[in-house]
């Protein structure tokens, strides 16, 4: 282990960097420095900038204003490639495969071993990506196809992939979230044996002990903004905390006592083949439940199946006791479902139309009148959810693209509460818009079950989690693990479960 | 602990049973187009001996060249997650541009085949111009190429035509001799289809094409130059079109301005019942051109046994449907399967 050389020239570093989408500023005036054999750890709650200044570094996006530096000079990545060229790997936190192509061409696409003629020597690709597998001690085969792989298996492959060139800078985001602990560890001998031969190392990762563990220097976003950089020794798990949050937590998770009603939906022994399998829980009226897990634990499937998108292989899903027609989201809705869902840019709101015609798309037929659409009750359902939501907007025919990703939030939660349902799923309801809006959400949530609604709320931010569920589901690898009351739940218990360190019934099938 | 010392080879075993499972069902998919087309040939030979004797096959193999050489220029493209619909212009454009060139002179084959070539790959350059760096849906690109080329060539022809008296022996021998008694175009169209296919396996560019198309956006993050490929996959699409056009002028002489009218379809059809997936990423040019091979061959036969050609395009559309049924189906059942497997 050698100690890292900080006062030398950083290999990689950002000085200065602005980067904004839209009216959406990510990153203000945020410097960086990785420096050889050293490990730095990138914190920050979501939505701070932590993914827009990785795709900086990575060359996906470029600085609107600020520099990239290289071994002190300026440089200027025109693509992932110049990035990749100069020796960058970068891992995603949602891996991006081609699921067509097999392991060994995903890990070496454009990068293949060649012999004469330049053509591709398939055996070499193929004899190195085994040697990569070994390295990392799994056991993939080289020419299966990408598709179908666990996320845990995809991201094996895109460590493989940073691996597989003498990476100078290797950036992980949030690579741990999907691995169990002993991936994790293997993992983790991984970087450090890079680390040992003098990489710089940017890491991401929800998981405090694990920033504790890896690293040595640790630098702090907030709202876009650089908050600190420093080592991490003397810190305390606390003292990062508020560095990040930078505010009462009591503030931000705005949790009204309720009075928990009859149950308002129940699962029983839900099954999708390969996906999840024989998930029962129960969500009573007046109650928040918290469904945690890592990403790719199936949560956001089992709200999919719950509300019908997806078709369960088996079991049943009751809403105030009447069984649901399964695989129809109308159904769902006419039995008072609301579904939120974790992407709302894809699947929360048609970005091309205005926020009254998002808003009024749940509930055509309350709006419309002999097949006619009604402007005035379409305008009048809008203008009555966006003052009970404190919608920050323009005009309500502006096209919710213009919306800053909080105020889009909105607009999905209006769409959806406006069908007046009994049962609302929110999936990552804060995920990716800034905390005043996120304070504002909970606020809203909080007040909702208050009301006497039932909540599922799927979150992979763990403060939020403790901060607003009554109860704490937990799923890992498919299966619920745990069912865990307010005040039993710990970021310790959650995650003990969420990585199936703990709970009972854990099977390797 | 057990179960970390299982894991690895049950794994090991599920992918291998992975790879044999999509091996299987690529290869399932040209062995049964091959048998398709056997027992098409088998069944058509009984009902009519005449129709596998000398000039039989050579007439088999001669409608084929054509259409099997435009498959594998079209692969390229629908393998990169696009289409090339103005191929049948181009085939026109070019024979009549070759037959322009050479009307009353005395050049030779090659110089024929060259200007084809250059002609198909200036409107391959637009379409993949405005595709890729112009970033307009390839479908719309290429159907207005189809109308603008098919205009150009309907208003410099001005109902004109191009005789066979008028072209150079030199040129129509290319188009109807042979050699150990296999005609010529055949064996050129399976010349470009072996170099294509190789390229596609062997080389880096060829394989960044099925990246492409099997996922654009991580093709963006491991540096794959999609523009410049789209661009090249375009140009070589075109390219073949061109010369195609130029063996089309060998083989018939005659040429007016409407050749190879409509073919764009007919090409797309072979492709996609090649096997070669209409969302990328997936398929060979040897699928495509048994696909090819299958729908020209389905032609002849009718034509054979003097059924009413109107049964040939019903048929091509029965084919059509099956093929993205089956490749629907198989993609939802090997994901589902793959999934299951890997599933821990």
């Amino acid at each position: 282990m050698s100690q890292a050389d900080s006062t030398g020239v950083p290999v990689l570093a950002l000085k200065g960097v602005n980067k904004s989408f839209g009216a959406v500023r990510a990153l203000r005036d945020v410097s960086l420095e990785l420096f050889p054999g050293e490990a730095h750890a990138l914190a920050g709650e979501n939505g701070a900038g932590k993914s827009t200044l990785i795709k900086t570094l990575a060359g996906v996006h470029r600085p609107d204003a600020g520099q990239v530096l290289l071994d002190g000079e300026p440089v200027v990545f025109h693509g992932p490639a110049d990035a990749r060229d100069v020796g960058i790997a970068v891992i995603y936190q949602e891996p991006t495969l081609f699921p067509d192509l097999s392991i060994a061409e995903n890990i070496f696409m454009g990068r293949q071993p060649r012999r004469g003629l330049g053509r591709i020597d398939h055996k070499a690709v193929r004899s190195a990506t085994a040697a990569l597998m070994g390295r990392l001690g799994v056991a993939l085969d080289p020419d299966r196809p990408a598709r179908g792989l666990s996320i845990a298996d995809q991201q094996i492959v895109e460590i493989a992939k940073a691996l597989s060139f003498d990476a100078r800078v290797l950036i992980m985001d949030e690579p741990t979230a999907a691995l169990t602990g002993s991936e994790t560890a293997r993992l983790f001998s991984v970087v450090e044996a890079l680390r040992a031969e003098g990489a710089a190392v940017l890491f991401i990762s929800h998981r405090l002990e694990e920033i504790f563990r890896l690293c040595q220097r640790v630098t702090t976003l907030r709202d876009g903004r650089w908050v600190a950089s420093e080592p991490l020794a003397g810190l305390t798990e606390d003292d990062l905390v508020r560095r990040m949050v930078g505010r009462d937590l009591d503030e931000l998770y705005p949790k009204q006592d309720t009075r928990v009603g009859e149950t308002a939906l129940s699962v029983h022994r839900l099954t999708r083949e390969g996906v999840f399998r024989d998930v029962s829980f129960e969500v009573r009226r007046g109650e928040i439940v918290a469904l945690a897990g890592l990403v790719g634990a199936g949560r956001t499937e089992v709200a999919q199946a719950v509300f019908g998108v997806d078709r369960a292989d088996a079991g049943e899903v009751r809403v105030a006791g009447t069984p649901l027609r399964p695989g129809s989201p109308n159904a769902a809705m006419a039995a008072g479902l609301a579904l939120v869902p974790e992407d709302r840019r894809q699947r929360g709101l048609v970005m091309e139309m205005s926020i009254e015609r998002n808003i009024g798309l749940t509930g055509l037929d309350r709006i419309s009148g002999g097949g006619l659409v009604k402007r005035a009750l379409e305008r009048g359902r809008a203008t009555d959810w966006a003052t009970r939501l404190q919608l920050k907007y323009g005009r309500l025919s502006d096209h919710v693209g213009v919306l800053s990703g909080g105020n889009q939030q909105k607009v999905v939660l209006a769409k959806w509460l406006a069908t007046d349902p009994a049962v609302l799923i929110v999936d990552e309801p804060t995920r990716g818009i800034d905390v005043g809006t996120k304070a504002e959400v909970h606020r809203l949530l909080s007040s909702l079950a208050a009301e006497g609604l039932a909540v599922l709320m799927i979150s992979s931010d763990l403060p939020e989690v403790l901060g607003m569920a009554d109860r704490v589901l937990v799923m890992h690898e498919g299966r619920m693990v745990a069912e865990i009351p307010r005040a039993e739940a710990t970021e310790e218990s959650v995650m003990a479960a969420a990585t199936g360190r703990t709970g009972k019934g854990r099977a390797a099938a | 602990m057990t179960a970390t010392i299982e894991k690895p080879t049950a794994q090991a075993e599920a992918g291998r049973s992975a790879r044999s499972l999509v091996d299987t069902v690529f290869r399932a998919r040209e062995i049964s187009i091959a048998g398709a087309l056997v027992l098409l040939v088998l069944f058509t030979w009984i009902a009519e001996p005449r129709f596998l004797n000398d000039q039989g096959v050579k007439d088999l193999l001669l409608n084929a060249a054509i259409l099997v050489l435009l498959a594998v220029g079209q692969s390229v493209v629908v393998v990169t997650r696009n289409i090339d619909l103005s191929v049948g212009s181009v085939v026109g454009l070019s024979a009549f541009a070759c037959g322009k060139f050479v009307s009353g002179t005395d050049h030779g084959p090659l110089l024929v085949a060259l200007l084809g070539i250059a002609v198909g790959m200036a409107c391959g350059l637009v379409s993949g111009a405005l595709v890729s760096f112009g970033k307009v849906p390839a479908l719309v690109v290429t159907l207005g190429m189809l109308y603008i080329i098919q205009g150009i060539d309907y208003w410099w022809a001005e109902g004109e035509q191009i005789n066979a008296a008028d072209v150079p022996q030199s040129v129509l021998d290319l188009g109807s001799g042979s050699v150990l008694g296999i005609p010529y175009l055949p064996l050129i169209s399976f010349a470009v289809l072996a170099v294509t296919a190789y390229f596609l396996r062997s080389y880096r560019s060829g394989r960044e094409l099925y990246a492409i198309g099997s996922s654009p956006e991580a093709a963006r993050l491991a540096g794959v130059p999609i523009r410049r490929r789209v661009l090249g996959a375009y140009v070589f699409s075109g390219a073949v079109a061109g010369f195609a056009g130029s063996l089309w002028l060998a083989r018939f002489g005659t040429v007016v301005a409407d050749n190879a009218h409509g073919w764009e379809l007919t090409v797309v059809s072979a492709v996609v019942v090649g096997g070669v997936a209409i969302v990328g990423g997936v398929g060979t040019v040897w699928g495509a051109a048994l696909g090819a091979l299958l729908l020209t061959t389905i032609g002849s036969a009718l034509s054979v046994l003097k059924v009413d050609s109107f049964w040939e395009d019903a048929i091509s559309g029965a084919l059509l449907l099956a093929a993205i049924s089956v490749d629907r189906i198989v993609n939802v059942r090997m994901t589902r399967a793959l999934r299951k497997r890997s599933a821990r």
